[in-house]
């Protein structure tokens, strides 16, 4: 069995992950404050990849990036960046693909803390991002922690928009889930069975981890 | 002297009304708020801390102009130097007693200070949802405390602790308030004895 396929899934879901992490935080936390018709559009725009069928996504992307087009134009002849059918494409795509996974869970954990323990931060001369780092993130930590691994393994399972935007090509852009579909294709129900497995397992794996780590975390004292 | 005259439109299930107070504070004194439910003793509290802002007013402390709307003057909360004990404690779920007190000064013997006043300094390891409701309104007070700050604004602070205890914090808290010339405005729907605390009474209605 290769193992490419299964490689380059968990290092596609690690980097989006990653790069959500960074990118979701600050997002969420503006879109918790007071609401304005800019965020709830915004939010709207987020929230599409969840209804919107991946082959939708992935055929815009398609477009977006094709050297033909404008936007793949400029960034083909500004930075020699050619996202269609590489793994760079493939990165965007699922940044894309997995924002209302981490921005969401994210959010409402946000505004679910009581709004008078950042007021208490800020009498104590303490400034927004002082407050966002000590005291409001270590309290949603769980909640982080779900979009994290809801993220990762969002990824993993990906299908209609690595394929339209990535295509099928061994090393690059064909991910487990691609090499899956591609062994039933050629009637190889053994090798689409391993790469399966395999994928079943690692997220079963992940998702008890969570419940685990998420149990630990929200622990009474007198337990 | 501290001087504040404030407008603030308050929405509520009965339609909006209008929030007016025009009154002035002797620095370095213990005045308590009285008023009925929904007088709006809290909101009060907030606007002067810079929590809230109101459509217009003046908040004067001691010739520094915290809030001068005709001007487009309004100092953030960060730069009021006040302390605030808020009604639900407000405490931070992730950090210890010493945390808390941490997160305000590195001064170590004032933190020792404030743990003796609270009847604290066992609990230094422990979080909030480890302690009492009363040890966790010891916590807030102490918290607001900490910054050494110019004014404390406090909503019920000793609407969770028994009477003995009670009693016992009054006296040391107003000692440390005199020391460090806090001035110290405490809502509460409960009169305090005359003596007892409170130095002065301001009613809203």
């Amino acid at each position: 069995m290769d193992w490419t396929p299964i490689w380059l899934s968990l290092k596609l879901s690690f980097i989006t992950t990653i790069i959500l992490l960074i990118i979701g935080l600050p997002v969420a936390y503006w879109l918790s404050r007071k609401s304005s018709i800019s965020k709830l559009v915004l939010e709207a725009i987020i929230t599409m990849p969840l209804v919107l069928p991946p082959s939708v996504l992935g055929f815009y992307l398609l477009i977006a990036f094709s050297p033909q087009n404008t936007l793949g134009k400029w960034l083909h002849e500004t930075f020699n960046i050619h996202l269609v059918f590489s793994f760079g494409g493939l990165i965007i795509a699922s940044i894309l693909y997995s924002l209302p996974f981490m921005i969401n869970p994210v959010k409402s954990a946000f505004v679910q803390l009581p709004a008078s323990i950042s007021e208490a931060s800020y009498t104590m001369g303490k400034s927004r991002t002082q407050t966002l780092f000590h005291v409001l993130i270590p309290n949603i930590k769980s909640s982080i922690l779900t979009a994290a691994v809801l993220t990762f393994a969002h990824t993993l399972g990906e299908f209609g928009v690595v394929l339209m935007i990535g295509g099928n090509i061994p090393g690059i852009t064909k991910v487990a889930s691609i090499a899956i579909y591609d062994s039933v294709e050629r009637m190889d129900y053994s090798n689409a069975n391993n790469y399966s497995f395999i994928l079943f397992s690692i997220t079963f794996v992940i998702v008890i981890a969570v419940f685990v780590l998420n149990r630990r975390l929200v622990k009474s004292p007198l337990e | 002297m501290i001087n504040i005259d404030i407008k603030k439109r308050i929405r509520t299930y009965s339609g909006s009304h209008l929030f007016h107070i025009k009154t002035s504070f002797v620095s370095n004194s213990i005045t308590q708020v009285l008023g009925p439910s929904g007088a709006g003793k809290t909101t009060f509290l907030k606007i002067f801390a810079g929590l809230i802002q109101p459509e217009e007013g003046f908040i004067m402390v001691e010739n520094e102009i915290w809030l001068d709307t005709k001007a487009n003057i309004c100092l953030p909360p960060q730069k009021r130097n006040v302390g605030f004990v808020f009604q639900d404690y407000a405490l931070f779920p992730n950090m210890t007693v010493e945390q808390h007190l941490h997160y305000g000064t590195k001064d170590k013997e004032y933190i020792q200070q404030l743990l003796s006043l609270g009847r604290m300094e066992t609990f230094l390891k422990h979080k909030p949802r480890q302690l009492s409701g009363g040890q966790q309104q010891r916590l807030a007070i102490l918290r607001a405390l900490v910054t050494r700050p110019k004014m404390l604004f406090m909503d019920e602070p000793f609407s969770a602790l028994d009477n003995s205890l009670k009693s016992g914090i009054i006296f040391e808290l107003k000692h440390l308030l005199k020391e460090l010339a806090i001035t110290c405005l405490v809502v509460t729907h409960q009169a305090f004895q005359p003596g007892e605390f409170s130095e002065f009474s301001f009613v809203l209605d």
